[in-house]
């Protein structure tokens, strides 16, 4: 965890976060570097989606700072973090498409709603943007609960890039999905990542997915980063707390009380 | 102690929710003033507010209307002053009943739609969405339904109030007896242009309150499907004591 000297992309400081007394996140510093992927694993219960939502922006720590491109954003209000929000793009764990929206009007809410783009121009690059994660174009006059679950994570990829962002951050993209579409959904991402040369921080417990997604990983557990190392070592570690998640064993130092 | 200890908790806890509406209220009544402004989501809640809301309130008025004729013609009759009815009910429907049940309809038609629909949208983490596509919930959401209440609410009330008369004459005409004419005569020339204004102002703050409600505990549901059916009764319930509770307020102010 040594600080690099470029300015990280994104860096958590000192956050912590407490719930009804129950301390979820405990000191915890992250940093990832411009155009690096970070995937964070942990068990259930542990903290990854706290940290996500406060790396967001969604939720404010209650101790820490976050920054992005060296700005404090922790104090920022939702109004003024728009600004920062306008660059970054997220993908979430039920895709949260707008019901009452069709597909094109999700996947162009951005450009139209606050990037003012012409609603034709919009729709012609949310056309694009379906074609590009590999849906037939007519899906864009449906409604998202016409959809398979994994047509609305694709639909919710499109979403999130569509604007250009240049941080992506990704909540569980692979769970409740069946082990090809899985696949096809890391692809994605993999090629969506490449081709915007953005940072990427995800969180996931599908190790093959963070295997495949990550240049790092960074394992959360007891509101700590226990390990973090690059995604190609973390089968040559020692640390009891990945070799118990990677193997996926109910008996070691990690207890399952979450 | 422990007795005191609970009222203590309670009375913080009344004081808290108190708090947190208001700064809700207050941030939502910014959002109404303050660009961008959403054109698509305030016609669509003109539209399912206002125009879908006239069939109850209409029925509603002109059952009421018409017991309400029933009634004090029966009460009139005690000494003597049935004639004094089509007065008496336009001056009940336009400076009370009508603004006051359109508004109880409202409470339980629009309040809990808004309460569920916001409600699921925050399970789904659609509100979280909304955020990080660089868009305020309180413009995109919030001030539509503010708004939409507040213009739709007076407009509804009128409708009311001359449906509940007509269901009045309606009754009068069709079983008292009435001179037709006559009754119109009457309720034109007794009603007061404040009588009906005054009306419309309360269906103004009740409109605000209907939609505060309905936003307020869907925005701020949690905990799934169970949450989302206890913020839709909660703003039911909330929105009809509150409506009641401004009526007594602003009545005492504008008799």
């Amino acid at each position: 965890m040594s600080a690099p000297l470029p300015i990280p992309k994104l860096e958590l400081r000192g956050v912590s976060k407490t719930f009804g007394g129950r301390k979820i996140l405990d000191c915890v510093d992250i940093s990832v570097e411009r155009g690096r992927s970070l995937v964070i694993i942990g068990a259930s219960g542990q903290g990854k989606s706290v940290t996500l939502k406060i790396a967001v922006g969604l939720m404010r720590p209650d101790k820490g700072q976050v920054f992005m491109d060296g700005e404090d954003m922790t104090e920022l209000r939702t109004a003024e973090r728009s600004r920062l929000h306008g660059r970054l793009g997220m993908l979430f764990q039920g895709a949260a498409l707008f019901d009452s929206l069709k597909v094109w009007q999700n996947v162009a809410f951005r450009l139209i709603n606050a990037d003012k783009v012409p609603r034709k121009e919009a729709r012609e690059r949310a056309i694009e943007a379906i074609a590009r994660v590999g849906l037939p174009r007519d899906v864009a006059d449906r409604f998202p609960s016409e959809l398979s679950g994994g047509m609305q994570k694709r639909v919710g990829l499109a979403r999130a890039v569509v604007a250009h962002p240049d941080i992506l951050f990704f909540d569980e993209p692979t769970t409740g999905l069946d082990p090809i579409t899985s696949d096809v959904i890391n692809d994605l991402i993999i090629e969506e990542v490449k081709r915007l040369g953005c940072t990427a921080v995800s969180i996931t417990h599908d190790m093959n997915s963070a295997r495949r997604i990550g240049d790092e990983i960074a394992m959360l557990h007891g509101g700590k980063i226990v390990w973090r190392g690059p995604a190609k070592t973390i089968d040559e570690t020692d640390n009891p707390y990945v070799l118990q998640f990677i193997n996926g064993r109910a008996h070691g130092p990690i207890t399952c009380d979450a | 102690m422990s007795a005191v200890r609970a009222i203590g908790a309670s009375t913080l806890d009344l004081l808290q929710s108190a708090g947190r509406l208001a700064i809700f209220a207050v941030q939502g009544v910014a959002a109404m003033f303050a660009p961008p402004f959403f054109g698509r989501q305030l016609f669509r809640q003109f539209y399912s507010i206002g125009f879908y809301s006239l069939p109850v309130v209409g029925l509603t008025a002109v059952f009421t209307g018409a017991a309400l004729a029933l009634n004090i013609y029966t009460g009139g009759a005690r000494f003597n002053a049935e004639q004094i009815m089509p007065q008496i009910v336009a001056l009940g429907i336009t400076r009370e009943l009508g603004p006051v049940l359109a508004a109880l309809m409202l409470a339980g038609r629009v309040s809990a739609a808004i309460a569920a629909e916001i409600g699921a949208m925050r399970a789904t983490e659609q509100i979280d969405a909304l955020q990080t596509l660089s868009t305020d919930p309180y413009r995109y959401l919030i001030a539509p339904r503010l708004t939409a209440g507040i213009v739709t609410m007076p407009l509804l009330t009128l409708a009311g109030d001359i449906i509940g008369v007509a269901g009045g004459w309606l009754v009068a005409v069709a079983t008292l007896r009435f001179n037709s004419d006559l009754y119109i005569r009457n309720t034109w020339s007794f009603l007061q242009s404040w009588d009906v204004i005054s009306g419309l102002i309360k269906g103004c703050v009740f409109g605000f309150i209907i939609a505060l409600m309905g936003c307020y505990h869907g925005f701020n549901s949690s905990g799934g499907a169970r949450g989302v059916g206890r913020s839709t009764t909660n703003a039911v319930v909330s929105a009809a004591i509150l409506v009641f509770a401004c009526d007594y307020v602003l009545t005492s102010f504008m008799r």
